[in-house]
């Protein structure tokens, strides 16, 4: 196991009100999962992400972690410096760690050529489609082989095609780096289309309703969107989510 | 061929309304004394005074503006604290300090540097805490997760993300600083375009009234032009975008 959220819980204090965000959320993570986390927007799915990146603290519950537990984060936001161009951005959490440059930008190479993007190495951000943009936001999140990849809804900004065809290629990335990988969204097919696993969060506070497994080959491709077993799986999971239930 | 359509005006403006010298001298009275003030090595003199004054005063009041406008931009208690003085200074109008901080520096530079600093520093600080509360949010974020010390996040995200809005502030700036320096040089000086100015206008010697101001533009020109040049050097990868909201004093 690597990694292990335990019930953890997060109110925030407002002048009046206490507002509970997440309450008891555990989840276990094995090396190598693409665990998915879907939910109704605004329960708290990024909250859970934030914490085990340490960006925020939770005010009770704790996260069972290795030492020198390294995480890439990849944000909705493409985040990158547009003062940069696409290798000086995907080399810069080694720059800030004090690695050489020359063995920067031989890991930088490898990494662009795994996200097919070695012909773009200096072109600035401003001239890169949104999908090259989130591409290169995952060789940066990749360069300092951390151990989890934190992905928070990173195509939800992006048109329905270029959205499939980089989960294909997040697909491809996870099999070929075997990296762990958590991933939200609120998008059910695409959470069973890339993952092994998937929780199910309720509305606010966010509580962990079922997790379940996703029992497809490794390899998926746009083929298995038609499937039966791949739609049962999605129903599966909407029946879950309280989207329609009236108060 | 704007300036030929000018000068045109200008003559014709003379012929109709008959102004005499001392009103209105041709075009090419004031381009011939241009010239001989020129030749002299005193217009170069003057200007250098007022150059050096400009200058100085503008670097002064740009520190001035950027390291507070940093820890404001940073620290709302810095802000809540400092605030009020800072407004304070903005509010008292520093032309009417000027004769004030003559009698104080002197009638050297000295006091002409002053009077720029305190006029250039104000829209430097504004735009300074402007620039560096721009940064995204998920910027500091990322800094964060990659464990980046205070130094690499003003390094790599805050000084970048805040050039663009700091360049549109240096060039209210150097505008402004120019004008410090020739209010300043009004007052009480004994060198300098502003004193050139005052002193030609005094022997009523309206040719070189007309030759000081020239030069004092094609002054604030260049100097504009400078920080111009400077801005698409550091910051290539902002030109070709649309500018960004700037405060102004």
């Amino acid at each position: 196991m690597l990694l292990e959220v335990k019930d953890i819980g997060v109110t925030y204090t407002s002048k009046e009100k206490e507002v509970k965000a997440l309450d008891g959320v555990s989840f276990k993570v094995e090396s190598g999962d693409f665990f998915s986390i879907v939910g109704p927007s605004g329960c708290g799915k990024t909250t859970i992400l934030k914490i085990i990146a340490g960006l925020i603290n939770s005010t009770n519950g704790e996260i069972l972690k290795p030492e020198d537990f390294e995480v890439g984060y990849v944000f909705q936001e493409h985040n990158l410096l547009e003062w940069r161009n696409v290798i000086d951005n995907v080399i810069l959490p080694l720059e800030i760690k004090g690695v050489a440059k020359e063995e920067s930008y031989k890991k930088a190479k490898k990494l662009l050529k795994l996200i097919d993007l070695k012909e773009f190495e200096n072109v600035y951000p401003k001239d890169l489609s949104g999908g090259m943009k989130q591409r290169v936001a995952i060789a940066r999140a990749l360069i300092c082989e951390p151990e989890v990849l934190l992905m928070d809804e990173p195509f939800g900004a992006l048109d329905e095609p270029t959205r499939l065809k980089l989960n294909t290629e997040l697909n491809r990335i996870w099999r070929k780096t075997k990296k762990t990988v958590i991933f939200v969204t609120h998008n059910v097919s695409e959470a069973v289309f890339l993952s092994n696993k998937v929780a199910i969060l309720t509305k606010r506070p966010g509580k962990i309703k079922k997790i379940l497994k996703i029992d497809l080959p490794e390899e998926r491709n746009l083929k298995l969107l038609d499937s039966e077993k791949f739609i049962k799986l999605v129903l599966k999971i909407r029946k879950n989510l309280e989207y329609f239930k009236e108060k | 061929m704007v300036f030929i359509l000018f000068v045109l005006l200008w003559k014709s403006v003379i012929f109709i309304f008959k102004f005499p010298e001392f009103i209105l001298p041709q075009p090419e009275t004031v381009f011939i004394e241009w010239y001989f003030l020129l030749k002299s090595g005193l217009l170069l003199n003057h200007t250098l005074v007022t150059l050096y004054e400009t200058i100085a005063g503008f670097i002064i009041g740009v520190l001035l503006g950027l390291i507070p406008g940093y820890f404001i931009a940073k620290s709302k208690q810095v802000e809540q604290t400092l605030s009020p003085y800072l407004v304070a200074l903005q509010t008292a109008p520093k032309i009417a300090l000027a004769p004030l901080i003559v009698i104080w520096f002197g009638f050297g530079p000295l006091s002409k540097i002053v009077i720029v600093a305190l006029i250039v520093f104000f829209p430097i600080l504004v735009n300074t805490i402007v620039g560096i509360r721009s940064v995204d949010k998920n910027l500091l974020d990322l800094m964060k997760i990659c464990k980046a010390t205070r130094l690499q996040i003003f390094r790599f995200v805050e000084l970048p993300a805040a050039l663009p809005v700091l360049f549109a502030a240096f060039k209210t700036g150097i505008t402004l600083a120019v004008i410090g320096a020739v209010v300043g040089e009004f007052i009480g000086a004994n060198s300098g375009l502003g004193y050139l100015t005052i002193y030609a206008a005094g022997l009523m010697n309206t040719p070189q009234v007309f030759v000081a101001i020239l030069q004092l533009t094609v002054l604030g020109i260049v100097l504009y032009l400078i920080i111009d040049v400077l801005e698409s050097l550091m910051i290539p990868w902002y030109k070709n975008k649309g500018e960004k909201d700037v405060v102004r004093s």
